[in-house]
């Protein structure tokens, strides 16, 4: 019997606690997602296979409004912060570096390194004091949050793909007497489609399953899916939770994967 | 007279800020703006029904660590907030510790894989790490409750009669922080390692190190920056965890950030609130500092 051959990388049970950890990470949501379709009233007992709790969640109408609410803040959160995180990008790359770049570096980044919970109070005191002052209640005041806490997301991928950009396309369109805008538009924007999109892409899913600040900012009446479930959860953990969270799930992956297959491309 | 290149740079930086302008007064209105006010929040007095009168007062900072006693007005310290903090700090380090043991065979095995299936184990990693947190959350709820798998599983084997009471413990809360984190210990990790030089390996091996001695003395320093990075960007997010206390430890088990919803809710101490949340920013700000100083020294430059 031929001896297991010498192999330098290997630490002995390294190997067995990382499968253990992968079955750990991923039982609990695949058991989520099969327990959604399931025929009984429990999270635990299975009952036969039924949509029933897709339909329950359905038919209530708290869910499909937080569905759409979260829909419309997700978009057009994600479509702000894909523009000014865009320009952003054009300004701070390919560029002699300038004074106070860093500091743009710091407030671009910053939702990545306060805590949630802080930008929350923060924001339930500044935009409390506004929709005294001004009466306005509606969806502005999520929008605007969230496309805040987006812009990272959005920026880092522009980034990346700016920096790993040839500059001589744009030189040789500049030689042919393209005006800026005509090079911007003709040149620059298309090669750099992919990272906006995919910038566009994680900005949506980050808005989408944002709970603490959208927790501390909403007005009465404004909740979205996660916030929804928030409150659910407090009385008790019925399937149609799972439903839901099965679908947000499914779109987030889809997502995901439609991300990275975009930023592949360029290794 | 300013060189032509002098005015084309200045040209060139006007431009960087002027792209750069729309993103920064988004961030300054709905992000870094607002954590100014929280800081003068936090030296006002609070109202009766909630919000602030605008008088000035240290009490949002003393009442951090200092109860009045209401007869007498002498201080003393408040022993239901440090056992919050406690709590905070207790379970955020053993998050970590728990995150590291487990991530960085994790890690490990994900770096030595070959080139092909390495993507896809890193793919794995990544998907639970921008999956939402609540859902994790409500997974992990579902797998510890009372009436959920393990429980359930364990009395339709007869090794118990009564649930395990999980839910709503510290160990719950512990529990669900190193499942949602541990993305956050591994992926730093495995960057650390996937520049590790596998020759130096052998060379250990060639010289008669045992595979602990190996491990000690060879791979655990050169990737301690990766550790590093691993450990502050697990810590940090746990000490200021919301939605994992909330869900898991119920509302007796609080960490510092349910504690600061307090007291802008049922508390109505917002002045406490905003000097508690300042604390939690300072305390997260000096990690971050470490961080970056590790991550440069982790630099070929550095």
């Amino acid at each position: 019997m031929a001896e297991r051959a010498f192999s330098a990388t290997r630490l002995p049970g390294f190997a067995m606690i990382a499968v253990a950890v992968f079955l750990v990470l991923y039982l609990p949501i695949f058991t989520l997602v099969i327990f959604s379709f399931n025929d009984a009233n429990s999270v635990a007992i299975w009952g036969g296979f039924s949509l029933r709790w897709y339909q329950i969640a359905w038919a209530n109408d708290a869910v499909k409004e937080a569905a759409v609410r979260s829909l419309i803040i997700a978009t057009s959160a994600a479509l702000i912060a894909t523009t000014v995180a865009t320009m952003a990008a054009l300004g701070t790359t390919r560029r002699a570096a300038f004074k106070g770049q860093t500091l743009i570096y710091v407030i671009i980044n910053q939702p990545l390194m306060v805590p949630e919970i802080v930008t929350a109070v923060a924001l339930l005191i500044f935009f409390g004091f506004i929709k005294v002052t001004t009466g306005y209640q509606g969806l502005g005041y999520l929008i605007a949050a969230h496309s805040a806490f987006c812009v990272p997301f959005a920026y880092l991928p522009i980034r990346a793909r700016l920096e790993g950009m040839d500059l001589s396309l744009e030189t040789a369109a500049a030689d042919l007497y393209a005006t800026p805008w005509q090079t911007f538009r003709k040149v620059t924007l298309p090669i750099l489609l992919p990272g906006i999109i995919a910038g566009a892409m994680l900005a949506f899913v980050i808005s989408l399953d944002d709970v603490v600040i959208t927790e501390f900012v909403k007005s009465g009446g404004q909740d979205t899916l996660p916030t929804y479930m928030l409150g659910q959860i407090r009385r008790a953990v019925t399937p149609d939770v799972n439903a839901i969270s099965t679908a947000l799930l499914v779109l987030t992956v889809l997502l995901l994967t439609a991300f990275f297959l975009l930023t592949r491309r360029r290794d | 007279m300013p060189s032509n290149e002098n005015r084309q740079r200045a040209a060139s930086a006007r431009t960087g800020w002027a792209l750069s302008a729309p993103a920064l007064l988004l961030l300054g209105f709905a992000a870094s703006g607002p954590l100014l006010i929280v800081l003068v929040y936090s030296f006002l007095t609070p109202g009766d029904y909630g919000n602030v009168v605008w008088k000035f007062s240290l009490d949002g900072w003393r009442g951090i660590l200092f109860t009045r006693d209401i007869f007498d007005g002498t201080l003393h310290l408040a022993d239901a907030n440090l056992t919050i903090f406690w709590r905070s700090v207790k379970l955020s380090l053993l998050t970590t510790a728990i995150t590291f043991a487990v991530g960085f065979p994790t890690a490990w095995f994900i770096a030595t894989r070959p080139a092909k299936s390495r993507a896809l184990w890193l793919f794995l990693i990544t998907i639970p790490f921008w999956t939402n947190l609540l859902i994790r959350t409500v997974a992990i709820n579902e797998v510890i409750r009372n009436e959920g798998i393990i429980n359930t599983l364990l009395i339709w084997t007869g090794l118990i009669t009564e649930p395990l009471r999980i839910i709503y413990t510290d160990t719950a809360v512990l529990i669900g922080m190193a499942y949602v984190y541990l993305p956050l210990m591994v992926l730093p990790l495995f960057a650390a390692i996937d520049r590790f030089d596998m020759k130096l390996l052998e060379a250990g091996y060639d010289l008669y190190a045992s595979r602990w001695q190996v491990l000690r003395r060879v791979i655990l320093p050169i990737v301690k920056p990766g550790i590093v990075a691993g450990s502050i960007l697990v810590f940090v997010p746990s000490l200021g965890a919301y939605v994992t206390p909330r869900v898991l430890g119920g509302g007796k088990n609080m960490m510092i950030g349910n504690f600061i919803e307090l007291q802008f809710g049922a508390g109505r101490n917002w002045p406490l609130g905003a000097a508690l949340s300042m604390t939690l920013l300072i305390i997260v700000t000096v990690a971050l500092l470490f961080y970056v100083r590790a991550a440069n020294r982790g630099s070929p430059h550095g």
